[in-house]
This record gives structure tokens, C-alpha cells and sequence, in this order.
């Protein structure tokens, strides 16, 4: 192996490493403010790409239908409850079930957009409401069970959605052209644009949920939530509506994730899975709590899978995957363990 | 209508349906329609509808299961088809490891069995199970010749490999490391990759750092496309070679511009239009596309399909003779059933002009053409 080699094994895994980043940073938001192991994260990523490959084969993204259909079921089941006589918080409904997939609709329907970041916006716009949507129909009900149930229904969460995005996109993947064509050199190593918009937007992302958790009341509610629910009830913080904004967040970055990871490689239904997982090991490496720690436990996953492929490419997912056995020693003889606390 | 002409009127519905079932000839078709292998089993299934009805002037039922891509439901599907729908003969399944389990119960019950599995390993060595399955789809061993002929035809001195981290990308390797040392071509370099993988740099600049003439893509379908695009992006500048797996549209939108200029070896039908009229396969291919194509649509046909048709087309040439000697349903029928199928000659399918023999039940001839990818469309190369 000489330099040049090194340099752009080093390139490809700090791009992969992004993604695994953001994957691992929706990873800990949504676990750390509902305890939801949310094992689906990375089904948004192939939604979100395959949506956007959809309209530019100049068809009606069928996640659109899924989105209407879920959001009409949330909103019946919003009605159903104030009819038993429990509070809904009718701001938050209207704005997941009426106003956002209102708003996908008219942009996937009427204006059928032909330009790279409308048919973008319109993504998000189909992919984003899927998440708050998800939370209230399936993890509200069940808001006060048990790590292990929640992660239960997160597995049963992934099956569902895999097996939807068979139905929609069909067992062929796909690609979507690169929102940047160009290319620098930069001494022997040549760098794609579409590299640096991944790890352009990747860091803008991170910086904006800083400034988002640092500076903005919900953000504040939200860390709130995470560290105490009980207390934060108690001072009045909506822990419901923080579970929504918190799955809210996590299907923005998988489906920006899909838009940044389409152009380089190809989509299939099931992709998703993999990259969710591995970002799930680098969040694993934070412990599930550290958003510092979880972007550089994301950064050495990327690296490491994108040297092991090349000395060992049969063996890469194994390096990869067992990474996580050597953190999980030392993380359980570093911290001590401490019993659930609320049940 | 009272009680008794109801209950009469159903003895007789179910009479007339059992005589029918006793009468006809029985073909037990089990394939992939869902799990991994979809998409060789969703156009095996359609095939099934532009078969003959009658053969020898005996009716034909087509009875479909599917087994999900799964061995236990494809030898479960079979022992019904057997016990339950009286099979006279069995086509399936789509993949080698489903057909492999399979031997076992078709060869316990005498029945005659077309697979339509790629393996060698399904028909050899020959046994006393294997005497009762026939194969129709080339060996795995006949593809990788053709593109180590093609390597060497053309000045190829080393070759490098890179296949699927599983059975299909493995067994590739093997075959083709044979054919390509018995021409004389070194391979050096051999690297595996998953159908999930998002990034395959590191194999490709391993590849390039052992400056290979030729590369082959061991993979199937889209994700094959992934290796050869960045091999492309990361300038390498030889030829490119991918297998018959990728012999379907997808692979052509997905690779686009990228997969210009690709040689891979395939059955004729892929190129049927194509073919010089002197092919002994083009009456025969083109016929299996058109008539598919006018059933599914424009650009529909693909080869998988091809080898249930042909399956069909032995069966066709056998079923004749074996009508002579006893009557569909019965034991001595499914014997001379395997006998026939055993002696046809020269039977012109869409992928090769079938000749078995009782030491070869596959005996395809003129089963693979070179094809190459030439302004997004498959090119038939002599």
C-alpha cells in the first residue's frame, strides 16, 4: 500500500463515515429521549433514496400513498382519543397529519417537480412525516413499556418496513445523478464534488441539531426529556410531543442521508439496513449517549470498513461488526451498570 | 333445486373434476415467485402460460407452487405435487439448492424431474436418483469457458476476479480460475464484495495496484454494476467482463453509460432477433420472445423464463412416446416418461438445441453466444 492508496481508502471512509455519522446521531437523539432502539433508522435512508429515484423516472413516488394513509390512521386514532376524553395535543396532529403530507401531495401530485432540489424537498417532505407518524401510531401507546419491548416492535418496525419498500420499489435498486459533478485535484488525490457535499452536509446538519439542542426551547425540552422524562414532565415539558420532534429528526437525517448516499452507490429496498447498523455500532462506541463520541466512533467504523475491504474484502462486515465486542468490554468494566429506572 | 339435486349436482362436479385429473397428464411446476430469487422465478411462472395445453392430443394441467426461495417449502411443494396433484413429471425449481433437495423426493416416487437450476452438480455424477432429473440451463462451467475463450481470443494475459461474498460469486471463482489457467491466463487478483455493499473502493484499487488486462464481475443483477462503475470512476482502463447473471434490463438502467463496452456470456434467446439465420437456436428463440412479449409487453423477455420453455420443449418431444407405451397417471408413465426424455435428439429450444443420453441428461449444444453491451442494448459478437 502506498500514500496515494492510503489517501483515498482514507477519503472513501470519511465519506461513508459521514453518513454512519448522522446515522448514529439520529440513533442517540431517538434513544436518548424515548428509549427506543430504533432499528428502522436506516429504512428511511433507502426511502428517502428510492423516492427521489422514483420521480426522476417521472413516476408518482409510491411512498406517498404510504404517507397518506399512515397519517389518515393517526389522525383517526387522534380522534378516537378525544372522544375517550384523553388531551391531544391538535397542533402537533394537524401539522404530521394534515399540513406536511397536504404539503408532499401538492408537491408530488401537481407540480411533479423536474429540478434536483425540488424533487429533494419533496422527499423530505414524503419521508419526514413518516417518523412522528410511526411514533404516535406505534411507540405512544406503548411510551412507558420496557427497553427490550420497545426494541421488540422496533424489529417487528424494520420487518414491516422492508417488506413495504419490496412493495414499492421492487427487488431492483437504483441510483439518482450526483448533486455536484465536479472534481478537484489536490496533489495525486482527485476529490469528487459529491464527496464533499455528503461531508459538507453531513457537518452542516450536526452543526444546525447543536445549535437546535443549545439555542431553541424545544431543543432545551428535549435534552430535558432525555435526561430526566419524569422530572421533565414535571416541569412541564410534553414528553409526547418530544417523542414526536425526536422521530421527526431522525426520519429528516435518514431521508437526507438517502439524498447524500444515492449518488454514490446503488439503493436497493433493503440497503438500509446494513448502513443503520453500522451506524448503530458507532453509536454503540458512544454508549448511546455522546453525539461527539457517536461522530467519531462513526468516523473510525468508515475507515475501518474502508481499509479491512481492501486487505481483507471477504472478511470486511466480520472486522467491522466485531468491532463492537472490544467496546462493549471496556464499556461494561468502565461504567457501572445501573437498573432501569423507571418501569 | 332441493337438497338432493344440490348434493347430486356436486357428485357429479366432483366427479367429472377427478376423471379430468385422472385422464390428463399432470405437469407439477414449482418455482421461486417471492423471496431472493424473485426475479428468476416471476418469469419462469408467466412462461408457464404460453405453454402448449395439449400434448399428443392428451390434455395438459399446470399445477404452480411457489416455494419462496426457500429448500424445505420446494421439497414439501414437490411431495404434493406428487401425493396430491398426481404429477406426472415436476419442472423446478429456479435455484440450485432447492433443486438439490428435490432429487431425493422425485426419485423416491419414480417421477421425472426438469430443474431449472444452474449447478452441474444437480445431473452429475450420474446415479440411480440423479436418472430421474434433467436440467435445461447451461452449467455454470460452459459460461466461464466461453469468456475465458473470449479473453484469450483477444491477447487477455492476466485476469482479476471479483464476485459476491457467497455460493453464486464462489463457485464463479472456481470455474473460472479453471478455464482461465487452462488458457494460460494468470489471475491476480481475487476479491469478494456483498449484494448490500455501498462501497467497494478498497477491492477496486487492490484490483488496479495488480494491473490485471481483464476483470470479471462475479455478481447478479444490479448490484453487479456497482464494482465495474467504480473501477470506471477510478480510471482503470481494461476490459471488463460480467456473468450471465446480469442479463436483465435493470442491470442495463442502472449501469448506464458505465457497463458501455462489457462482454458477457449468455443463452441466444438474449440476442434472439439477433442471430445470424443460420443459428440453429434463432427459429426457435425468437419464437419464446415473441410469444412472451406479446403477453407482457415490449422488452419483457428474459432468459430465466427461457428455461422453463424449454423444459416444456423437451417435455413435448418426450410425452408422445411415452403415450404409447401407458396411460398418464401411472407408474409405467412416468418410467417411460424418463425414458423418452432420455432419448430426445436435436429438440431446438431457446437457449440450445437439447440432445440427451443417459449419461447426460443437460446435452445443450450451441447453448452460448458472447454478447456485449453496446449504446445500452445487448450486442450479439460472433
Amino acid at each position: 500500500m502506498d500514500l496515494q492508496i492510503a489517501l483515498l481508502l482514507g477519503q472513501d471512509g470519511i465519506v461513508n463515515g459521514a453518513i454512519y455519522g448522522l446515522m448514529a446521531v439520529a440513533l442517540v437523539l431517538v434513544f436518548s429521549v424515548t428509549r427506543v432502539i430504533f432499528i428502522p433508522q436506516g429504512e428511511f435512508v433507502a426511502f428517502g433514496a428510492l423516492t427521489m429515484a422514483m420521480m426522476q423516472t417521472g413516476k408518482v413516488p409510491t411512498t406517498l400513498w404510504l404517507l397518506l394513509v399512515v397519517a389518515l390512521m393517526s389522525l383517526a386514532a387522534d380522534v378516537w382519543r378525544t372522544w375517550r376524553g384523553e388531551t391531544v395535543n391538535w397542533g402537533a396532529t394537524c401539522l404530521w397529519s394534515v399540513v406536511v403530507p397536504v404539503a408532499a401531495a401538492v408537491l408530488a401530485l401537481l407540480v411533479q417537480p423536474s429540478a434536483l432540489m425540488l424533487q429533494a424537498l419533496t422527499t423530505l417532505c414524503i419521508v419526514t412525516p413518516l417518523g412522528p407518524l410511526m411514533y404516535r401510531l406505534v411507540y405512544r401507546p406503548i411510551a412507558d413499556a420496557s427497553v427490550l419491548l420497545l426494541l421488540i416492535v422496533s424489529v417487528a418496525m424494520h420487518g414491516v418496513m422492508v417488506g413495504l419498500g419490496l412493495l414499492f420499489f421492487g427487488a431492483e435498486g437504483s441510483r439518482t445523478p450526483a448533486f455536484s459533478e465536479a472534481q478537484f485535484q489536490l496533489g495525486d488525490l482527485s476529490i469528487s464534488g459529491q464527496s464533499l457535499v455528503v461531508v459538507g452536509v453531513a457537518l452542516l446538519l450536526v452543526l444546525l441539531l447543536y445549535a437546535f439542542f443549545e439555542g431553541s426551547m424545544v431543543g432545551k425540552a428535549l435534552r430535558a426529556t432525555a435526561i430526566n422524562r419524569v422530572g421533565a414532565r414535571l416541569v412541564g415539558v410534553p414528553t409526547a410531543l418530544a417523542g414526536d420532534v425526536s422521530f421527526a429528526l431522525a426520519a429528516l437525517i435518514g431521508a437526507v442521508s438517502g439524498l447524500l448516499i444515492a449518488p454514490l452507490t446503488t439503493i436497493y429496498y433493503d440497503t438500509g439496513f446494513l448502513i443503520g447498523l453500522k451506524g448503530f455500532v458507532a453509536a454503540i462506541v458512544a454508549g448511546l449517549a455522546s453525539y461527539p463520541l457517536a461522530l467519531a466512533g462513526a468516523l473510525l467504523v468508515g475507515l475501518l470498513e474502508a481499509f479491512s475491504s481492501f486487505w481483507a474484502s471477504a472478511y470486511k462486515e466480520v472486522l467491522v461488526f466485531t468491532l463492537i465486542i472490544p467496546v462493549l468490554w471496556w464499556r461494561s468494566r468502565s461504567s457501572h451498570h445501573v437498573e432501569e429506572d423507571e418501569s | 333445486m332441493n337438497r338432493l339435486a344440490k348434493l347430486g349436482f356436486v357428485a357429479t362436479m366432483l366427479a367429472a373434476a377427478c376423471s379430468a385429473v385422472w385422464a390428463d397428464i399432470n405437469v407439477g411446476v414449482v418455482v421461486s415467485t417471492t423471496g431472493p430469487a424473485a426475479s428468476l422465478g416471476i418469469p419462469e411462472k408467466n412462461t408457464v402460460a404460453l405453454l402448449p395445453t395439449t400434448i399428443g392430443g392428451q390434455k395438459v394441467n399446470y399445477i404452480i407452487l411457489d416455494d419462496a426461495s426457500d429448500t424445505t417449502a420446494a421439497v414439501a411443494n414437490t411431495r404434493k405435487l406428487i401425493s396430491e396433484s398426481k404429477a406426472d413429471v415436476i419442472i423446478g425449481s429456479s435455484t440450485t439448492p432447492n433443486s438439490l433437495a428435490m432429487i431425493d423426493v422425485v426419485a423416491e416416487n419414480k417421477t421425472p424431474m426438469v430443474t431449472l437450476g444452474a449447478s452441474a452438480r444437480i445431473i452429475s455424477p450420474m446415479d440411480a436418483k440423479k436418472a430421474w432429473v434433467f436440467k435445461t440451463p447451461q452449467n455454470d462451467a460452459m459460461m466461464a469457458e466461453a469468456i475465458a475463450e473470449s479473453m484469450a481470443k483477444s491477447g487477455v494475459k492476466t485476469a482479476a476476479y471479483i464476485g459476491f461474498n457467497d455460493a453464486y460469486g464462489e463457485g464463479w471463482q472456481q470455474e473460472f480460475k479453471k478455464a482461465a489457467e487452462a488458457r494460460g491466463i494468470k489471475i491476480v487478483a481475487t476479491e469478494a464484495f456483498s449484494r448490500t455493499d455501498t462501497s467497494v473502493t478498497g477491492q477496486a484499487l487492490k484490483i488496479m495496484a495488480a494491473k490485471p488486462d481483464a476483470v470479471l464481475v462475479g455478481g447478479s443483477g444490479t448490484p453487479a454494476a456497482l464494482p465495474e462503475k467504480t473501477l470506471k470512476e477510478r480510471g482503470y482502463k481494461g476490459k471488463y467482463y460480467q456473468t450471465h447473471g446480469v442479463a436483465n434490463a435493470d442491470f442495463l438502467r442502472v449501469g448506464g453509460k458505465d457497463v458501455e463496452g462489457t462482454l458477457l456470456p449468455a443463452g441466444p434467446v438474449l440476442v434472439a432477433h439477433q442471430l445470424p439465420d443460420s443459428h440453429p437456436v434463432k427459429k426457435s428463440a425468437v419464437a419464446y420472445v415473441e410469444s412472451y412479449e406479446a403477453k407482457y409487453g415490449k422488452g419483457s423477455a428474459a432468459t430465466f423464463g427461457a428455461h422453463l420453455w424449454d423444459a416444456a420443449q423437451v417435455l413435448g418431444a418426450a410425452v408422445p412416446e411415452a403415450l404409447k407405451k401407458a396411460q398418464p397417471g401411472t407408474e409405467a408413465f412416468r418410467t417411460a416418461l424418463r425414458d423418452a426424455m432420455e432419448n430426445v435428439k436435436g429438440i431446438a429450444g431457446a437457449h440450445g438445441v437439447f440432445s440427451m443420453s443417459p449419461t447426460d441428461h443437460l446435452g445443450i449444444q450451441h447453448g452460448v453466444v458472447m454478447v456485449k453491451i453496446e449504446n445500452g442494448t445487448w450486442k450479439y459478437t460472433p
